[in-house]
């Protein structure tokens, strides 16, 4: 019954691996959990569940599997083996406790009858005398009385039952189904790392110092050099418009996965389209804007720029003047984007609308259009394909736009 | 006999799950992957597992330039080749030379010791994945002296993590893993009381009451965490403020007494003030 249980952890969209439910049975039979459903249901979520974010999902199926719990708990006991059984109880009683199970016969006796009552009982059983079940004083149960009693399951208290415990759902806002996670983004952000040397010297460089050394002759003359770190310089430009609303996420995810990725990271906000202003601080979109100018004359051509936004929009507000529907533009949104494109030869545009869509926007088709067809789907293999662009073009080192390149130490492509 | 099962010592506060993450991570061996908020006490636990059972605790401490080899050994060529050039007798011996880290000492430790991981989400998204064999088989192997180092006892490995990096999922098939939650107004109680057994009734209720309060307030950038309740009772307690100054029935006092030890910046502090004020209105 637990490998159905695996099973259905699975199909319920828990990531769990067979080693992990291997761990849970191992912690079972090393008996750390005592018999109760609630230190049960915490082993099953420590040993399986990984992320906080699927507790929900399996604190779902649990409530499903195991609906019912005690239930769950006089079959688990049926399968039980004696001397296990016969331990746990040992752990549990007095020795008073333990001289009067003699009363009813010794060890092998009670553990037979026990056995015998299991096979005889169907139903779950409350305040009897004899069957097995839950505050009665039959010597088998939970909660009971009687002084020969086995103890089935440790429910400290009668109000925190361990089926409150998953049917609260407490974890309910962590979870979230998202394809593209962090990691994988970082991953897929990786490819455009460009290796350099930067900052303060605190690297030994076994090369130069034998050179050194060596030229010194014989004496030590000990070389260091700054560490290498990722030279690749990004520039980050979001919609957050209100078709842009759904998407949020995902765009959360990989503006975070940039920001630990890349040393040199900027980001401005838009909406629907670029136009003659950008901001940083959406709450202030209207006082604090950065000219888009003074975006062009900031950053050198050698910073790669990604657009992320789903380009959907009436096509007047790319290709009118006065076309946005937040303000005047006096030059239309293509005017712009041109100049940013000529600018930065290093451009991609990642729409997060999947990519069998976008022919039915026509705004799509003039983004897409103007970026020089380098738009690119918010999906795994999407990025990968967007990086492998601003690689691409990355080769052209030493072209017209490098003579700006001010950073000290030569990037070295080494990936 | 030392202790074996960890039941939350005199001054943590354990929770039942808690205290089941730890046992069954100590009994098989296993790392234990703690999150949670910050503030919750995770690095405090493996100081008082180590507390409450009995044993050595080694920590090591994640940084972003943090490699995994840093926790098992370093050969310190630099200093050995010094040492050439001066002639000196221990240069013979690369022994002299090897740094052990903080994993090597745990696994050289002569009673199964605590090893705190603390913070791995800061290093390199490639960190774990290079402790994986460490943490499976409780061994490495020195290359400079060809010798294989083992555990003598598997160590009760902790793990913390603030999220601020997904782990592996090779990493995380091989710890179990426990997320802190939020302690509810009872447990809370518990751990005022266990830090400051003193405390009048009267006043901590009050100032459960008003941080609470603060918690729930939407929108704040960061929220007030277990440490800094302590810290703020802490304050009250010095200046000697009455449970009566906590309640707000004042008007004019919207914020709650020392309210600087509970939030941290002013973004937030100007929140809470309109929110409060907002409410005393429409109480009206």
């Amino acid at each position: 019954m637990l490998v159905r249980f695996f099973t259905d952890l699975r199909a319920g969209g828990v990531p769990v691996t067979l080693p992990e439910f291997l761990s849970l049975l191992e912690a079972l039979e090393a008996r750390v959990a005592a018999l109760s459903a609630e230190e049960f249901y915490y082993l099953a979520r420590m040993a399986m569940v990984k992320d906080e974010r699927h507790f929900d999902r399996f604190d779902r199926v649990f409530a499903e599997h195991f609906e019912g719990a005690e239930k769950l708990f006089e079959k688990l006991l049926a399968e039980l083996p004696p001397e296990w059984l016969k331990q746990l109880t040992e752990r549990l009683l007095t020795e008073e406790e333990k001289r009067r199970v003699q009363a009813l016969g010794g060890w092998d006796k009670l553990l037979e009858t026990f056995r015998e009552r299991l096979r005889e009982q169907k139903e779950r059983h409350e305040g009897g005398n004899k069957w097995i079940g839950t505050a009665g004083t039959s010597p088998f149960g939970n909660q009971g009385f009687n002084p020969e009693g086995v103890r089935i399951g440790q429910g400290k208290s009668r109000h925190r039952r361990a089926v409150k415990v998953w049917d609260a759902r407490d974890f309910r806002n962590l979870d979230d189904d998202i394809e593209l996670g962090t990691r994988n983004i970082k991953m897929g952000l990786r490819r455009l790392r460009r290796f350099a040397r930067e900052g303060a010297a605190e690297e030994l460089d076994l090369d130069g110092t034998i050179d050194a050394t060596a030229r010194n002759a014989g004496l030590l003359d000990i070389k260091l050099v700054p560490e290498r770190r990722n030279a690749a310089k990004l520039l980050l430009l979001l919609d957050v418009g209100g078709s842009m609303d759904p998407h949020i996420k995902v765009c959360e995810e990989l503006f975070s996965a940039a920001r630990a990725e890349f040393k040199h990271l900027e980001y401005f906000y838009f909406h629907n389209f670029p136009y003659e202003r950008l901001w940083k601080d959406n709450r202030r979109r209207f006082s604090v804007v950065t000219d888009t100018w003074t975006l062009l004359r900031t950053f050198n051509p050698d910073y790669r720029v990604v657009f992320v936004g789903d380009a959907t929009m009436s096509p007047y507000e790319i290709e009118e003047p006065g076309g946005s529907v937040e303000h005047w533009n006096n030059e239309s949104g293509r005017v712009w984007m041109t100049r940013i494109t000529r600018h930065f030869p290093r451009l991609v545009w990642l729409n997060p609308e999947p990519e069998d869509r976008w022919q039915w926007t026509p705004s799509v088709a003039i983004t897409r259009e103007l970026v020089g067809n380098r738009m690119f789907p918010l999906t795994l293999d999407g990025l990968d394909r967007a990086m492998r662009e601003l690689k691409r073009r990355g080769g052209t080192d030493g072209g017209p736009h490098s003579r700006q390149a001010t950073s000290p130490g030569h990037p070295v492509d080494v990936s | 006999m030392t202790e074996t099962r960890f039941t939350g010592t005199d001054s943590y506060v354990a929770t039942p799950d808690l205290m089941m993450a730890v046992n069954a991570a100590v009994t098989l061996g296993r790392p234990l992957l703690i999150k949670g908020e910050p503030g919750t006490g995770k690095t405090q636990l493996a100081a008082e597992i180590a507390r409450a059972l009995q044993r050595p605790l080694y920590e090591w401490h994640i940084k972003s330039t943090s490699k995994a080899h840093h926790g098992l050994y370093e050969y310190d060529a630099v200093s050995r080749l010094r040492a050439s050039q001066l002639g000196e007798e221990k240069v013979r011996d690369i022994r002299n030379y090897i740094i052990k880290g903080s994993l090597w000492e745990a696994f050289d430790s002569n009673v199964q010791p605590v090893l705190l991981i603390d913070e791995i989400d800061k290093a390199d998204i490639e960190f774990p994945n290079d402790l994986l064999r460490e943490l499976d088989r409780m061994e490495f192997f020195v290359h400079e002296t060809r010798e294989l180092v083992k555990a003598r006892h598997r160590p009760i490995i902790l793990i913390t993590s603030n999220n601020e990096k997904e782990l592996p999922d090779a990493f995380l098939r091989r710890c179990f893993f426990h997320y802190i939650r939020f302690p509810d107004a009872d447990t809370m109680d518990q751990i005022v009381r266990v830090h400051f057994p003193n405390l009048k009734s009267e006043l901590l209720r009050e100032a459960l009451a008003s941080f609470f309060e603060v918690r729930e307030t939407p929108g704040l950038r960061k929220k007030p965490s277990t440490s800094e309740l302590l810290d703020w009772i802490k304050l009250l307690l010095a200046e000697d403020i009455p449970p009566e100054a906590l309640r707000g029935s004042d008007a004019k006092k919207l914020l709650p007494v020392m309210h600087g030890a509970l939030l941290k910046n002013e973004q937030d502090v100007h929140l809470f003030e309109q929110i409060v004020f907002l409410n005393k209105r429409a109480g009206r």
